[in-house]
């Protein structure tokens, strides 16, 4: 057993703010950081969403009017955009979230973090283009 | 193989530290809640807004009655609303803990975050188990077609 070459090398040293600024930490400004401040933003977006939505769907308890009434606001065109921004925010923190845990099990994901952040993004593109094909016509559409 | 370096200047816990690693616990949940969440809450999308015909326009008080005449949906629902509210109230928590640094300010915004949490995951609890498909008096248009059956 031997302690690692990597981890040893941490022990004492303490972190130095670099002098450029820009350029602070390899992190900083690559997919790394997009990723991470695109699921941060995603999910407080959803959390906020869900708080809504609960509340909303509570109202099936008052009565069927109140509830369609209610429910009649999701159903305009400019709402209907937004179930569209509100699902690419949901898919992207989904997929999002599989390429966290996969980069975290497997150093090989970890190698390719920041393919995979492309990934992520070509397949909430295409997942959300199929939803609006769907979703547009629902949502034109009088019913 | 490698060892924790016990002189490691970061390390992931505090020595002293004694009892369950909330922490930990925290982590593993945020990645087995989110992929059972990616299931719930991709199929709630899909059944609702593509499967079913009319996809938004058809969601009425109807729609809800019907699904959850059926406790599948019934529990469906349940387990993603519970899942959904620890799991984002959780990531709420990080959040705050990060861009927060007065310890009152923070405590408050916790505190509102699991209040807000709790409150709601209780609402949507009682109203999908107490739920009345076929409310008396109701206009028999907008409830399911089974209520004209009972």
């Amino acid at each position: 057993m031997r302690v690692s070459q990597s981890t040893s090398s941490l022990a004492d040293e303490t972190p130095k703010p670099s002098k450029n600024r820009i350029a602070g930490t390899v992190y900083r400004g690559n997919e790394g950081m997009w990723s991470w401040v695109l699921h941060r933003i995603t999910g407080i977006a959803i959390f906020f969403f869900l708080l809504v939505h609960v509340l909303d769907t509570a109202v099936v308890r008052v009565s069927p009017e109140v509830y369609n009434a209610v429910i009649g606001a999701y159903k305009n065109p400019i709402m209907g955009f937004g179930e569209i921004v509100l699902v690419g925010a949901v898919v992207f923190h989904a997929l999002n979230g599989l390429r966290i845990i996969a980069v975290d099990m497997w150093p090989a994901a970890t190698k390719i973090q920041r393919s995979l952040f492309w990934v992520v993004i070509a397949l909430a593109v295409i997942l959300v283009v199929g939803f609006s094909i769907r979703h547009i016509p629902n949502v034109l559409g009088a019913h | 193989m490698t060892i924790d370096n016990p002189n490691y200047a970061y390390p992931a816990r505090s020595s002293n530290r004694k009892g369950p690693n909330l922490d930990k616990i925290g982590w593993v949940f945020m990645r087995a809640s989110g992929v059972v969440l990616i299931v719930l809450i991709f199929g709630h999308l899909f059944y609702n807004l593509i499967w079913t015909e009319g996809g938004i326009q058809a969601i009425t008080f109807g729609f809800v009655a019907g699904k959850w005449a059926d406790p599948f949906w019934m529990w469906w629902d349940v387990i993603m609303l519970w899942l959904a509210f620890i799991h984002g109230s959780n990531g709420m928590r990080t959040v705050i803990n990060d861009y927060v640094h007065k310890e009152g300010i923070r405590k408050v915004l916790i505190g509102a975050v699991v209040v807000a949490a709790a409150v709601l995951i209780i609402l949507g609890t009682l109203i999908t188990f107490t739920f009345d498909p076929c409310p008396a008096g109701a206009d028999p248009e907008l409830l399911p077609s089974f209520c004209a059956t009972l």
